[in-house]
């Protein structure tokens, strides 16, 4: 049984593990796990991640969750190129600094804009609160303020002076917002350079077949289909969002 | 110049740092950096949580109890196996901080107090009180300064939400 991948698009660290994988001809099985209709929630997907989080791993009888584990544990067996997680200590704490600090720092405000902006109109058939993304929104702005004027200043890429993990993750988490209509990248152009330099890195087609679920619009028939779901998945998003 | 590590002991993964560093003999400078000059919330805002906030907040923290217990520690005696990893430093130095507001996370949890005993014994008894001596301390102290308390008011608010 080769290795398998338990994955839904939508989620930006799922498509980190994806463009890994493809970009790295790591022979996987994806298996799809939609969020839209609580797949994650459900005994089947428990019994692999009892986090009920995606992505998650499955090799032979070793499961694993956690994005940035996930990644690490790829790069690790299929010996990617050193590039993606250097050998030399101080280019490897770089890594590993970004990598810890994203999860609060960025994937948190990326992903309450998205929730936002997207999800939250599409299952609750409301129109998107503006005042609400707005101070979403600011909460981001630290983050992309980092980036842009201190981080981006003095380098091409995130930790070194080439593609790692930490482009990567950053990347899909920053396409999030975008993908639904909230370019976070047109006010700091440092950020727009580095997001330019790692689409031709991972390689256009590749960045667009990750992001094609992400880039459509949301059927607003998807959201119908289970009215119970849906009204469950609304409450939990504003608790969340407030 | 040798290593300087700055750190603030009433922080939760700075503990996790020094600990690591002494356990390991690592040479190194301490540069204090004190975050709220020794004040902790609700205790630095000398008021009462309001209980819903409490409730909610005790939720969360409950239910990660649950997760760490179920699927990190099971029936090993360490967070990722049976060897002590930083893994249990970093879990143990922050759930020694609701420890150090009165909150008796290990009380009703015998696994995991039974996994704290451990990681104290490997860590060493004397090492692991004197991480913890400075965030021991903080829910004897008396409310803060009236003018440092309006001043952080905002962020501590902030960060409750």
């Amino acid at each position: 049984m080769p290795l398998e991948l338990f994955l839904d698009l939508y989620s930006p660290p799922c498509r980190a593990v994806y463009i890994f994988a493809r970009k790295n001809g790591i022979p996987f099985e994806l298996r799809p796990v939609e969020l839209g209709r609580g797949e994650h929630l459900k005994p089947e997907f428990l019994k692999v991640n009892p986090l009920g989080k995606v992505p998650a791993l499955k090799d032979g009888n070793f499961l694993l969750a956690e994005s940035v584990a996930i990644l690490l544990y790829l790069s690790r067996k299929y010996r990617a190129a050193t590039h993606w997680y250097p050998t030399e200590l101080q280019a490897r704490a770089r890594v590993d600094e970004y990598l810890a600090w994203q999860h609060t720092a960025v994937q948190l405000p990326a992903c309450n804009v998205y929730l936002c902006k997207s999800l939250l109109p599409h299952f609750s058939g409301q129109p998107v609160d503006p005042v609400r993304l707005d101070r979403l929104l600011g909460k981001l702005k630290p983050a992309l303020q980092h980036l842009d004027g201190q981080v981006l200043a003095t380098k091409p890429f995130l930790a070194t002076e080439q593609l790692s993990l930490a482009d990567l993750m950053a990347f899909t988490e920053l396409m999030q917002p975008t993908a639904v209509g909230c370019d976070i990248f047109q006010d700091w152009p440092q950020l727009a350079a580095w997001r330019a330099r790692v689409e031709a890195a991972l390689g256009p087609e590749l960045v667009q077949d990750a992001h094609r679920l992400v880039l459509q619009p949301r059927d607003p028939r998807d959201a119908q289909r289970d009215p119970k779901l849906a009204q469950e998945l609304v409450q939990r998003l504003l608790e969340r969002l407030s | 110049m040798g290593l300087e590590l700055y750190l603030d002991l009433l922080s939760q993964p700075c503990r996790a740092v020094y600990i690591f560093a002494k356990k390991n003999g690592i040479p190194f400078e301490l540069r204090p950096v004190e975050l709220l000059k020794g004040m902790m919330f609700p205790v630095f805002l000398g008021e009462q949580v309001p209980p819903e906030t409490l409730a909610s907040t005790l939720a969360e923290l409950d239910r990660c109890l649950q997760l760490l217990e179920d699927k990190f520690l099971k029936d090993q005696d360490f967070v990722a196996g049976p060897h002590i990893s930083v893994a249990d430093l970093v879990a143990i130095t922050e759930l020694m901080h609701p420890v150090s507001a009165g909150c008796q996370v290990f009380k009703s949890r015998p696994k995991l107090a039974a996994w704290r005993q451990r990681v104290e014994a490997e860590v060493g008894k004397d090492l692991f009180q004197e991480a913890h001596a400075a965030v021991m301390k903080v829910k004897d102290l008396p409310p803060a300064d009236p003018a440092i308390k309006e001043k952080l008011k905002p962020s501590v608010q902030g960060l409750l939400q």
